[in-house]
């Protein structure tokens, strides 16, 4: 199996597993309890978010733990607009290419009387500090704004964000599930006020998550209950998921470069190498973008097909397209790039990781190349194209 | 699984695929926007008003391809009027089953039979029944 879907999720490193198994059974202490077991696991619990504070440069009283991705999105937004209520002020700014997990949290805050500026992101998939500027007024909130986007990898201009809503007064969440452990990231020479971030995204379980939030942007409660996370999010820690997570992203840290260089050479070769394919198009910035992804379209066919036949060659991929999530809609963030949707049907998404090899990326130039052939075999607007009765679009 | 076994069999391996060059019929529904567009071309034998051979081309997801596949074993041989009979429940069927959200794919396999019979009543000054085509194919003097 070629596994190239790791913006999805990750394989678990095996050290990290390793480091886990423990709290499973000699270490099963409640870290609420004053005994001595509990003391241990809080010790452990303690010590977890002072790694994971240490990656970020933040203060481990700084660092919230989640069940994931989704929950901190849910919690940074859902917190700094109460808190925007509190003080009259409606209006959020977030960008055209967020994860669902952020725009469906923003949908339910327009139910509530907000409203939400969608910073355009241009063919590159970028936002523009500019666009943010103009589009600030005095009843804005909240700017939330993902470092990295899931489908395309590009990254956003966050410390040039940060400090526009600095000087602003503004709250800035950023959602860097999928940036973190792939890019360096330092929230106070960033100007970030509130970041999600996901275990399973480098290389640690799934389940678990964290939210920062800096000790001078407040924080309203999510679960009430006992007095875990300062009383903000009650419910008996997940020791083991949140010892996984900061030893992950410990090693994630430490290996940044080096699996930096493995992923960007392999990638440029795929994009070297597909892009050789007539009517082809790279989607998302070339060189602003996470070193582990690769996008592209390929005219004239369909990315489901595309998926399903590269399955049968071993190659568990992704597509931009919402096809088998039910939707007959293209992805929001290949449309807001300005591809047409019959092009954005044809999209292909491969993210690499520590793991992939170069023999691995051959086979898949090659499938790759064998799918897209059969395809346009077999579509009628490929024929369409070749006779000239349809405009080439890319 | 997303699709039974069937349906990965007739996408995998789809049957008649291709043009047929003097093709007696072509249909072609569905647009490239939307992410599916099918085209079936029939061969017909006047005298016995028999489909003698059937090919499709599709662009789309894999119950697109699945469908259109099994709709073309399923009219071949047949008298028109009884392909003309064939319904997107029948694909479905065939099939061993769709996910819901791909029903639509069944519709287009059934809109593309019966494009591809009406233009062959079209090309041979046949009069038909506008009302047993879907609407969208379907211009009459009515509309």
């Amino acid at each position: 199996m070629i596994y190239l879907d790791n913006a999805g999720t990750t394989k678990v490193d095996s050290k990290v597993l390793e480091s886990m198994l423990p709290f499973f059974s000699d270490i099963y202490g409640n870290a609420s309890s004053l005994h001595s077991s509990g003391q241990v696991a809080k010790e452990h619990l303690e010590e977890a978010r002072q790694k994971i504070a240490s990656v970020l440069n933040a203060n481990a009283d700084e660092i919230y733990f989640t069940s994931g991705g989704s929950e901190s999105d849910n919690w940074a937004i859902a917190s700094a607009c109460k808190f925007g209520a509190l003080k009259g002020k409606k209006h959020i700014i977030t960008s055209a290419i967020e994860h669902h997990a952020v725009l469906h949290t923003l949908d339910e805050m327009k139910k509530q009387g907000f409203t939400i500026t969608y910073l355009p992101v241009y063919e590159n998939g970028i936002v523009k500090v500019e666009d943010l500027k103009n589009a600030i007024t005095n009843d804005t909130c909240l700017v939330t704004i993902m470092f990295a986007n899931n489908e395309i990898g590009t990254i956003q201009p966050i410390k040039e964000i940060g400090k526009v809503c600095r000087e602003n007064n503004i709250i800035f969440h950023t959602d860097a599930v999928q940036a973190i452990g792939h890019i360096k990231i330092d929230v106070d020479d960033m100007n970030i006020d509130m970041l999600s971030l996901s275990a399973h995204k480098f290389h640690g379980p799934k389940g678990i998550g964290a939210l920062y939030c800096r000790k001078q942007t407040p924080l309203f409660n999510l679960i009430y209950g006992g007095a875990q996370e300062k009383n903000r999010r009650a419910g008996t820690e997940n020791l083991a998921g949140i010892v996984g997570m900061a030893n992950a992203l410990e090693i994630a840290n430490e290996e940044i470069e080096k699996v930096s260089n493995h992923e960007t050479i392999l990638r440029d070769k795929l994009f070297n190498e597909l892009s050789k394919i007539p009517h082809s198009k790279i989607n998302g910035d070339k060189e602003n973008r996470l070193p582990n992804n690769f996008n592209m379209c390929f005219e004239g066919i369909e990315g489901e097909s595309l998926l399903l036949l590269l399955d049968d060659y071993g190659i568990q991929a992704s597509s931009g397209s919402a096809c088998t999530s039910g939707s007959l809609d293209p992805s929001h963030v290949l449309l807001a790039l300005g591809l047409p949707h019959e092009v954005a049907h044809g999209s292909l998404r491969l993210t690499l990781s520590k793991y992939t090899t170069k023999e691995e990326i051959d086979k898949t130039i090659s499938a790759v190349n064998d799918v897209v052939k059969l395809l346009r075999k077999m579509s009628p607007v490929w024929d369409e194209l070749q006779k000239g009765e349809r405009n080439h679009v890319i | 699984m997303l699709y039974s076994e069937k349906v990965m069999d007739h996408f995998r391996n789809p049957r008649n695929v291709g043009e047929i060059e003097d093709a007696d019929g072509i249909g072609q529904v569905g647009n490239a926007k939307c992410g599916d567009i099918m085209r079936m071309y029939i061969k017909v034998d006047k005298q016995s008003q028999t489909i003698t051979d059937v090919k499709f081309m599709t662009f789309g997801c894999g119950s697109a391809i699945a469908t259109s596949s099994i709709a073309t074993e399923m009219i071949k041989g047949q008298k028109i009027e009884d392909a003309l009979k064939l319904s997107n429940q029948a694909v479905v069927e065939a099939l061993g089953g769709l996910p819901t959200h791909k029903i639509h794919c069944s519709v287009l396999a059934e809109e593309a039979v019966k494009a591809a019979v009406k233009d062959y009543y079209d090309k041979n000054g046949i009069e038909y029944d506008c009302s047993l085509y879907a609407p969208n194919n379907c211009v009459c003097q009515h509309n």
